[in-house]
């Protein structure tokens, strides 16, 4: 199959100052900020509308949302020190950084399905309340956002890492490119955080 | 992988199916696109026995089915399972993927003087995530209780109450909207990033402004939609109630759920998409008829940078004026009076655009081929789609016209006789550079005319029955209704000019698929045009360009002083006097 060359895919085109993977993901990220913050207006609108809104928020747990804030704020940490070990040329630097970073996605993800589980087994449904659909939504949405980041992390951290030799600067473009999904995905946790965990209950 | 040695030999059928070329995968669109709209229109046809008809037995029409047609007289149901697919078929299945998917996919990057889109396997998969959507929303005529029925809006909490064939709906839509925005995301970075040497953005042809535009629009308001479907989902399937007021009786049972919703957020979340949404039909329309009148006109388009400002100013305003489709939903006077303002705003640029459109035909000794009377008609029919939407936009004339064949009629104007006779005028103007060769003149004309008269005969009866107060999805068209039967009798001039306006398409077929083998052949510039695409081969081979283009000047120069021919293009050199 015959390919055509595609021009500013890796080199940074001088009168825009970006390279095409880095507009696109700012774009994409653009589109991202657009949903989340739908969202964001649907909880505002169906809290300010409801007086019952926060029944259940109560059962929610801080310290195990804390722990999981915790280890997203350092996986953000990794994630640049493995970009920072792609463009210095260190592959074993790189190669435990981004394992960290994996790693840290994964906690996040056990954390998140004890919670769930532990609102199961309290018959927390989404049905249960507003407040628990639009937790349930919220994190499941946020869940599935951490868990494509942390799939193509860990692609670009074993099988795609071949290119860390071949193609060193392509490399850290895509490196680049997934850590700023991945801290876009940490903000969002960052907001949900305090809404959905801290804010007292609407009625009280 | 890797080589960049072109092959010209035809490729099978199953790598042309997995192509990354642009233009491939931009007349896959196009093609899948023609299919939707008149698949679309055949749901419209059906609806229109109905309503000509009503209670009457279509011939054969029995053969679809005891659940939608017993005996052949259509149930109301399938007639609300019609409406609802007709709309959103039309909408995100047949024209955004034909404007924006296949015009926006072969023309932008051959315009720019790109190789490809910036990003050819991400545009392979917009494509097929789009046909994939359209068949997941097929799909769902079949399953148990037919499609969505809840019109194309699908408005909570009937939508949430509907069945199954909603749950369908929603994922089709979250498969469109993906494609969308990787779309979006590709023309945009491809228009910034791939331009050649010599094309800055002041020469830009307009058609690839309005692209970039459009792809703003899609990037940003389409996400609202994808939340708004996501809690539907978790309405529909998890037992939520983000949409669901407390107390709800559905024939006289009561709705076990929570409560506490609300389905004005629906509204404001779909509004939120759909109003761009309008603009992203409308936009890339006006980029066509813009580069037909320019060359059909042999002169610069009247105020291009006016053209462009305008159209950058529509962006942004049609993401603050969403609301004006829900002022009978008790928001307020100052909501009100804050979304008539913004709506009334929003016309001036596209009043601007008009009347450019319209100024550069003053004067100018103007070629009339198939692809300028598509063009040459848009300006009116889109012009009273334009008018008739002022009333609308005012919440107390809304008030009355709310929910009418009024609102029927003006955006069908600008979207049927407007974005589609300007697509069809894209096809004519294109179809050489895509094929190497011309379609038919004289079929065109036996297109042009039939069409034109049909379709005013389907849209402008509409605005009469709207303004008697004739309400829309009425499954028996208004018959019940005193206030309506002074007008009953425009159903059936309606429905036979529909039938009549599928009949006037049968020339454009036979044309389309007699001048791929038959055409008259076309040379490379096949109508002495300026812009960057006529300098590749018709049709161009992957890559497009034998070697990177250099641009001189602007998009237009036609009819130049002291120059023996009447064209300039942008990729020869030469002293132009009005240098942007």
């Amino acid at each position: 199959m015959s390919t055509t060359v595609i021009p500013y895919t890796t080199e940074i085109r001088p009168d825009t100052g970006v390279n095409n993977v880095k507009l696109g993901i700012w774009l994409f990220l653009a589109s991202e900020i657009m949903l989340f913050g739908s969202l964001f207006a649907g909880y505002i609108l169906l809290r300010t509308g409801n007086p019952e809104f926060g029944a259940g928020s109560g059962a929610l747990s801080v310290p195990m949302a804390t722990l999981n804030t915790v280890v997203l704020i350092t996986s953000s940490v990794t994630m640049v020190l493995a970009w920072a070990a792609a463009m210095e040329q260190n592959f074993a630097k790189f190669r435990l950084y981004m394992g960290c970073t994996v790693m840290a996605g994964a906690v996040f993800l056990v954390v998140k399905g004890f919670e769930y589980s532990a609102k199961f087994e309290h018959h927390l449904y989404p049905s249960h309340s507003t407040f628990m659909a639009i937790y349930f939504t919220f994190t499941g949405l946020h869940a599935l956002h951490v868990i494509v980041g942390m799939g193509y992390n860990a692609y670009l951290w074993i099988p795609g890492s071949k290119m860390f030799h071949s193609n060193p600067q392509q490399f850290a473009n895509r490196v680049e490119a997934s850590g700023l999904f991945w801290h876009f995905v940490d903000l969002v946790w960052i907001f949900l955080f305090p809404i959905l965990y801290l804010l007292p209950d609407a009625a009280s | 992988m890797g080589e960049s040695h072109a092959h010209h030999e035809k490729p099978g059928l199953l790598a042309s199916w997995f192509s990354v070329d642009h233009k491939v995968i931009g007349i896959q669109y196009a093609v899948t696109a023609l299919l939707f709209l008149f698949f679309g229109f055949t749901l419209m046809m059906l609806m229109r026995w109905q309503l000509a008809f009503p209670g009457e037995a279509l011939p054969f029409g029995g053969l679809l089915g005891d659940s939608r047609m017993p005996g052949g007289i259509m149930l109301p149901e399938f007639y609300n399972q019609l409406g609802a697919m007709h709309g959103t078929i039309m909408v995100f299945l047949g024209v955004v993927p034909l404007a924006v998917g296949g015009f926006g996919n072969f023309v932008v990057p051959l315009q720019i003087g790109a190789p490809d889109m910036a990003f050819p396997r991400l545009n392979m998969m917009s494509y097929h995530l789009y046909f994939w959507g359209g068949v997941v929303m097929l799909s769902s005529f079949f399953v148990p209780g037919g499609s969505a029925q809840s019109g194309w809006t699908s408005y909570p909490p009937l939508s949430n109450i509907a069945g199954s064939g909603q749950t369908w709906w929603v994922f089709g839509m979250l498969f469109l909207i993906m494609s969308s925005l990787l779309g979006a995301i590709n023309f945009i970075v491809t228009i910034v990033q791939l331009r050649a040497p010599g094309m800055t953005f002041w020469r830009l042809p307009f058609f690839v402004w309005a692209q970039f535009v459009t792809s703003f629009l899609l990037l940003l308001a389409f996400p609202a939609m994808q939340a708004a479907g996501v809690m539907q989902l978790m309405d529909r399937l998890a037992g939520t109630s983000f949409f669901m007021p407390e107390g709800l009786i559905v024939s006289g049972q009561a709705i076990a759920n929570t409560g506490g919703g609300s389905p004005i957020l629906w509204q404001h979340l779909f509004w939120f998409l759909a109003h761009p949404e309008v603009y992203v039909l409308i936009l890339p329309a006006l980029g066509i008829v813009g580069e037909v009148v320019a060359n059909n006109t042999r002169k610069p388009l009247y105020g291009y940078k006016a053209l462009v400002y305008s159209v950058l100013f529509v962006g942004f305003m049609s993401f603050i004026v969403w609301a004006h489709h829900m002022f009978i939903t008790g928001m307020g006077t100052m909501m009100s009076a804050f979304f008539q303002t913004t709506t009334m705003i929003i016309s001036i640029p596209s009043v601007v655009i008009l009347t450019c459109l319209l100024l550069s035909l003053w004067g100018a000794s103007i070629r009339f081929n198939t692809a300028m009377m598509f063009a040459l008609a848009f300006i009116p029919m889109f012009g009273i789609g334009g008018l008739t939407g002022l009333p609308l936009g005012l919440a107390s004339s809304d008030i009355h016209l709310h929910d009418t064949y009024y609102v029927i009629g003006h955006f069908h104007y600008v979207v049927a006789p407007g974005t589609i006779f300007a697509l069809f005028a894209g096809v004519y103007y294109w179809y050489p550079k895509a094929t190497g060769r011309y379609l038919s003149e004289k079929l065109g004309r036996i297109h042009f005319w039939p069409s034109l008269i049909f379709i005013n005969g389907i849209f402008f009866p509409m605005l009469i029955q709207g303004l008697h107060g004739v309400q829309r999805r009425l499954f028996d068209g208004g018959q019940i209704y005193a206030h309506a039967q002074e007008v009953l009798h425009l159903n059936k001039v309606m429905s036979f000019s529909a039938w009549g306006l599928a009949i006037a398409q049968i020339p454009f077929i036979i044309n389309f698929f007699m001048s791929l083998k038959g055409g008259a052949k076309a040379p490379d510039n096949a109508w002495q045009a300026t812009t960057l695409e006529w300098l590749a081969p018709s049709p161009p081979p992957h890559g497009n360009f034998a070697t990177v283009p250099t641009v001189y000047h602007g998009p237009y120069e036609y009819s130049v002083p002291g120059m023996e021919e009447d064209f300039l293009p942008q990729y020869v050199a030469g002293n132009v006097s009005s240098e942007a």
